[in-house]
């Protein structure tokens, strides 16, 4: 797992660099500020011609904005936001601290286990759950002998939260997982030799030191849950990703793009959050002597709970739904009368994926190198500009490009590149913060060296700086390859006629019902980002 | 570590390049069809098209409205040659927009009933539906209830939480639009609202309410006739059955799947070989035996165990009048259906 998915680079500590490069060569500097210019520029027209046009309602966008429908939603998703953090938080710190500090049994193969709930999309975690624990589902079968005759369905605020808590709480246990790591022992056996018992210990000293890594990380699921489109849509829960889509659906573009800009501001103001709770506090060694790791805790007979309850998030996060798709496979259903090859789907998937991670790294490089090795205000703030995507929902970058194409660009309308452009808006700070954080490793002294010995600057960027830092952007690469690869919403508006992936056959086919005819691309996906999870978590050093 | 970066490499590159022909490769370019049926009820029947004609076709596939609504808002831009849709009304709007080109009589002339072409002859229908209420015996009496007399019915209190809907569903927006126009404005919203208020069971779409009431989850849903069949020809056993809304009742309205040609269409001769097919006895066939539908063209006979089209009470409406789809949505939406 990459830590830049996990913390935007912008809010982690920055190294700094001295300008002794960048002073000199001031045509390089501003060629790649001219690169890095253009490529936010191409991400931010779509997005500002959105919001031009929701401000082009006037009155009557204001209006719509404020009548109850709007805040019921606002509501919503709000509620939504709030339980779901508050699950996957329940779960996550209970995760991280049982991996990272306990002699629980097996506890690498669970934290991998774990992990790989990230991998099956939210879609398809809600499509499973709601068929299991629907009125007649699975569970109710299991439960017919004691007599349940139908279960009350998890359709709505329970299945949507149950859904966003179980695929969002790695975004909490991972930060916190290296936090609880990085913890320094001295602290805690001062704090014993100072006669404080375990909890108190525990409670002024080591949680504190965990606090900003908490709080980031719950920001950061609460984010991905506020902008998630396939968990409410299937779970039909009213938030606003599915309120959206529902406009777009019936082509209400000026509707759309007004919730659109609520649902920015609610996420950029979460985003200010996000950069205020990762501000505070200090937490660093100042005195001399290394920092040691904490003890490991003994479990003892809790063993078996912590066993259970690990054991219960895999089965949540990764078995049912797999054991689900499987049944789907194997069980009696309907014939979906249209038949795609498997093959056709994964050359799709497989290939527009590649093509988006790609074109995303190499629009990243020019914007991690400004804000490494050159960060003046305005190179940052131009970076900052290029996070953009971050806090912006797949379904609302994708509006904003349809309803440019279809009125601005008519050639690239329902076009691949048009499709293209939308994962690259949407995942370019991925690919931006695996970058930097990849340049942030290679110590400015190599680069100097190549250039002491007459290389030039280009040459030191290919011969030196990139082949260094290769691994950490191939990890941003797998990254956002995987993101591509189960994106729902961006696919779905802005794919060409006939552009089939296993997330839009996975869409149709539960639209119509056909559970069958999901089962075999839902598998089929988890498989393939199960095999490029496990590139990252290699090449991060996580699992090993 | 070094060597897997190599696999990795190696196998980017090859993706990219593989990922890259597509979309560099100039295709040329074939009918365009947006479609608001299902791929599953459509897809099938213009694959064959491709196969007797050699006519290549590209498709788009969403919801009638949605559809309807796009190319509305693509106007002259629109890259559609031919639209499909899963109602009249939806045919009207666009015809109402002046986007539709006139067909010939001939063509027309297949379909004998005049209720089932548009008055200007801009749209021709393709096979009909009756608009059902399916349930299950076994939940229905479970529950102690009785067949509903009518649509309105079901906002009785020993409904609640027993029936399905498909609220952004064209044919039920069809039926909430035809409703409006014989029964009012504020009636429909109060149905509406009764009808969320006695906790009916949303569904995106007609075929998860058929599963649904099969499963018990729900007695019985709104849906089109045709949906349950599917279910059968799989399984026999089902014992879901339908219900025709008796006495002209503003449940059962029957309306058409229809065809028409944009104007802005560069290719009129291929749009009119597509929408004469799909009008011969090879298409009204398969929308007969593989849809459960009701063929238009006499020359064809329904398959399944259904009331003729002639006997079903249905009301009376001219179905081009139901193009205020817009109108419906919004009151749709506003009743808070989609909450």
């Amino acid at each position: 797992m990459q830590l830049s998915e996990v913390i935007p680079p912008r809010l982690r500590p920055h190294w700094h660099y001295p300008h002794v490069l960048s002073r000199r060569h001031f045509g390089a500097a501003q060629a790649t500020q001219l690169i890095g210019l253009t490529v936010v520029a191409v991400v931010m027209i779509p997005i500002s011609l959105l919001v031009l046009r929701a401000a082009g309602a006037g009155q009557e966008g204001i209006d719509y904005l404020l009548r109850p429908r709007t805040l019921l939603i606002v509501g919503n998703s709000l509620s939504l936001m709030l339980a779901a953090t508050g699950l996957a938080t329940a779960i996550a710190v209970p995760f991280a601290w049982l991996t990272a500090r306990c002699d629980l049994p097996g506890r690498r193969i669970w934290l991998a286990l774990g992990l790989a709930a990230m991998v099956i999309p939210s879609y398809l975690v809600a499509v499973t759950y709601s068929e299991a624990f629907g009125p007649r589902g699975i569970v109710q079968g299991l439960l017919e002998p004691f007599g349940v005759q139908r279960l009350p369905g998890i359709k709505g605020f329970v299945g949507a939260t149950l859904t966003l808590g179980v695929v969002s709480f790695p975004y909490i246990a991972l930060p916190l997982r290296s936090a609880i790591l990085q913890c320094d022992r001295s602290l805690e056996e001062a704090g014993y030799s100072l006669g404080l018992g375990r909890w108190r210990v525990f409670r002024q000293i080591t949680l504190p030191q965990l606090r900003p890594a908490l709080s980031a990380g719950m920001l950061l699921a609460a984010l991905y849950i506020l902008s998630d489109f396939g968990a409410v849509a299937v779970m039909q829960y009213n938030a606003f990703t599915r309120a959206i889509f529902l406009q777009t659906e019936s082509f209400r573009m000026d509707k759309a793009s007004l919730l659109a800009l609520v649902l920015i501001v609610m996420a950029l103001a979460l985003l200010v959050m996000q950069s205020r709770a990762a501000g505070r506090g200090r937490h660093f060694r100042i005195g001399s002597g290394a920092s040691r790791r904490l003890e490991v805790v003994r479990l003892g007979k809790w063993r078996y709970l912590a066993v259970a309850f690990c054991g219960a998030v895999v089965l949540a996060g990764v078995v049912v739904p797999i054991l689900v798709l499987f049944s789907w496979l194997v069980g009696r259903q309907m014939t979906n009368p249209v038949h795609i090859p498997l093959s056709q789907l994964a050359g799709n998937t497989i290939s527009v994926s590649a093509v988006a991670a790609t074109v995303v790294t190499v629009a990243a490089l020019p914007l991690a190198l400004l804000a490494m090795r050159r960060a003046n205000r305005a190179n940052r703030w131009l970076v900052n500009i290029a996070y953009a995507g971050n806090v912006l929902p797949g379904i609302v970058v994708a509006l904003a490009l349809v309803s440019f194409a279809s009125q601005n660009l008519l050639s690239l309308y329902q076009t691949l590149p048009l499709l293209i452009l939308g994962y690259a808006v949407r995942y370019l700070p991925l690919s931006i913060g695996a970058t930097e954080s990849a340049f942030a490793q290679i110590n400015p002294r190599f680069e100097e060296a190549g250039r002491s010995m007459g290389l030039g600057r280009l040459a030191v960027l290919a011969r030196i700086t990139v082949p260094l830092a290769r691994g950490g952007i191939l990890a941003g690469m797998a990254l956002v390859f995987l993101n591509v690869m189960k994106e729902l919403p961006t696919t779905l508006i802005l794919r060409p006629i006939g552009f089939r992936t296993f997330a839009t056959r996975i869409w149709s086919a539960y639209d119509e019902a056909f559970l069958s005819t999901i089962a075999l691309p839902g598998l089929a996906l988890i498989l393939a980002s199960a095999f490029v999870l496990l590139i990252v978590l290699r090449q991060e050093d996580i699992l090993d | 570590m070094l060597k897997v970066r190599n696999i990795i490499i190696c196998l980017v590159v090859a993706l990219v390049c593989i990922g890259a022909a597509p979309i560099l490769a100039d295709s040329h370019d074939p009918l365009t069809i947006y479609s608001g049926r299902n791929e599953s009820l459509l897809g099938p029947i213009l694959a064959q098209f491709t196969e007797d004609t050699g006519i290549e076709v590209e498709i788009l596939y969403g919801g009638t409205s949605a559809v309807a609504n796009q190319i509305l808002t693509e106007g002259a831009n629109s890259p559609a040659d031919v639209f499909i849709a899963q109602d009249g009304g939806a045919l009207g709007a666009l015809a109402a927009a002046n986007m539709l080109h006139k067909l010939p009589d001939a063509t027309i002339g297949r379909v004998a009933n005049a209720a089932f072409v548009s008055p200007d002859g801009v749209w021709v229908g393709l096979s009909g539906r009756a608009r059902v209420f399916v349930y299950s015996p076994e939940s229905l009496e479970e529950y102690g209830l009785d067949l509903p007399d009518s649509i309105l019915d079901l906002t009785g209190e020993q409904w609640s939480g027993l029936v399905g809907w498909a609220p952004t569903n064209a044919s039920f927006v069809a039926n909430v639009t035809a409703m409006r126009v014989l029964m009012g404005e504020d009636e429909t919203a109060q149905w509406l609202a009764d009808m969320i208020a006695n906790g009916v069971n949303a569904y995106p779409k007609n075929t998860p309410i058929v599963q649904a009431t099969i499963d018990g989850e729900v007695v019985g849903g709104l849906v089109n006739h045709y949906y349950l069949f599917r279910f059968l020809a799989e399984d026999p056993d089902i014992t879901a059955t339908l219900h025709f809304f008796p006495g002209g009742d503003l449940g059962s309205l029957i309306n058409v799947a229809g065809a028409a040609i944009l104007n802005t269409t560069d290719q009129p001769y291929e749009a009119l070989a597509l929408v004469d097919y799909l009008l011969s006895d090879t298409a009204q066939e398969y929308f007969a035996q593989s849809t459960y539908e009701y063929p238009l063209v006499d020359s064809v006979a329904p398959s399944v165990s259904l009331p003729a089209l002639a006997d079903i009470e249905t009301p009376e409406i001219d179905l081009s009048d139901l193009t205020d789809l817009q109108g419906t949505l919004e009151m749709i939406e506003n009743s808070g259906a989609l909450d």
